[in-house]
Order: structure tokens, then sequence, then C-alpha cells
């Protein structure tokens, strides 16, 4: 089960930013390929985004799978909703529904020009 | 202890009968899989709520007994 604590602590840190992307490391270090993956989606469009490392807090580390009522880590939220882990962030960058969703809950958005 | 392919088709296909599920063991370990499922049970769903429809099914194995499971699901074409 949840406690409260740990429950206002996760939504503290959902409602602190736009973007925010639960994860293993940091987003300059990211520590598992899944979340290294969805930082680098995030990246390559320019989004600004809070990482939270779940490695500094077991509770959080658990404590997130509850509270979405799904099992892994990565876990992307947009204003607040949660949007998926690896396998949907990158269904959905692929389909470009990533953009249109950003798009639609009004998050600034500025693609990194593409090194060819 | 990881998990074999078999064993994972028969956990999905227990909760979806008329799904057609392909499994490809990624890297032979029985650790990482991809899986695509598909199944009119996902009509009118999420793509969140699809996954977690195949996470159930796996009876809270993902994220433990099982460490990678690259997920897609879809609703057949109607």
């Amino acid at each position: 089960m949840l406690d409260q604590s740990t429950k206002d602590r996760i939504q503290s840190d959902i409602d602190a930013s736009d973007v925010v992307l639960f994860m293993k490391g940091t987003p300059v270090f990211p520590q598992c390929g899944f979340s290294a993956a969805v930082v680098g989606v995030l990246s390559h469009l320019g989004i600004k985004f809070k990482g939270v490392n779940v490695l500094d807090d077991d509770s959080i580390r658990e404590g997130i799978k509850q509270y979405s009522d799904w099992p892994t880590i990565p876990q992307l939220y947009v204003k607040g909703e949660f949007i998926g882990g690896c396998d949907i962030i990158r269904e959905m960058y692929e389909t470009g529904e990533l953009m249109e969703m950003l798009n639609t809950h009004g998050v600034d958005v500025n693609p990194q020009p593409v090194q060819s | 202890m990881a998990m074999q392919a078999h064993e994972i088709e028969d956990l999905i296909r227990l909760a979806f009968p008329d799904a057609k599920i392909s499994i490809e063991d990624l890297r032979g370990d029985g650790d990482h899989y991809s899986c695509m499922v598909e199944s009119a049970a996902f009509l009118g769903k999420t793509r969140v709520q699809q996954h977690q429809m195949v996470y159930n099914s796996l009876g809270g194995r993902m994220g433990g007994q099982l460490h990678a499971l690259a997920l897609q699901t879809r609703a057949p074409k109607s």
C-alpha cells in the first residue's frame, strides 16, 4: 500500500514541473538503458524536463509503481498525467504522437537541429 | 529466475483467448523479450490501459521475474 507521505512527495515531484521523468539515474548520467532511451527522446525534442532519480529513494522507486499502477521505471508525466514508460514513449515518438500530445498539453517544444 | 517465451504466451493467452501474440527472445537469456499482442479487448482503450491489461495478465511478474518486455499492443483493424 502506498503510504500518504510517499504519495505526497510523489505528487509534489509531479506538480513541480510540466514534464517529469521518474528514472534510474539522472538526465546527465542515466543508469539504465530504458531510462536513457527516454532521456534521449526528450533531449532530441528539446523538451525541458525534471528527472527524479528513483535510485536515491526506495520508497519513491516502489511507490511510483503503485501510484500509476505501472510496474516499471522509467515513467513519464506531462502536466500531471502519466503518459507511459519506455515502450510507449518510443512508439509515440516514432508515430509523431509525442509532439502532438506535448502541443495539446501546452508544453514548450523547440526541437534541436539533427546533426547529419 | 527468468521466464520462457511459452510461459509468457500462455499467461497472456489465458487473459486474451482471441489474441494474436508474437514473442521474440531478444538476447537468448530468457530476460529480454519483445512482444506484440493484438486483441479485440483493447478496442477503445488507451495504450497505457492496453499495456496495463497485459501486465496484469502476467500476474505481477513484470519488473520482477521478467526484467524487460518491449511491449506493443493493438486492437484488430475494424
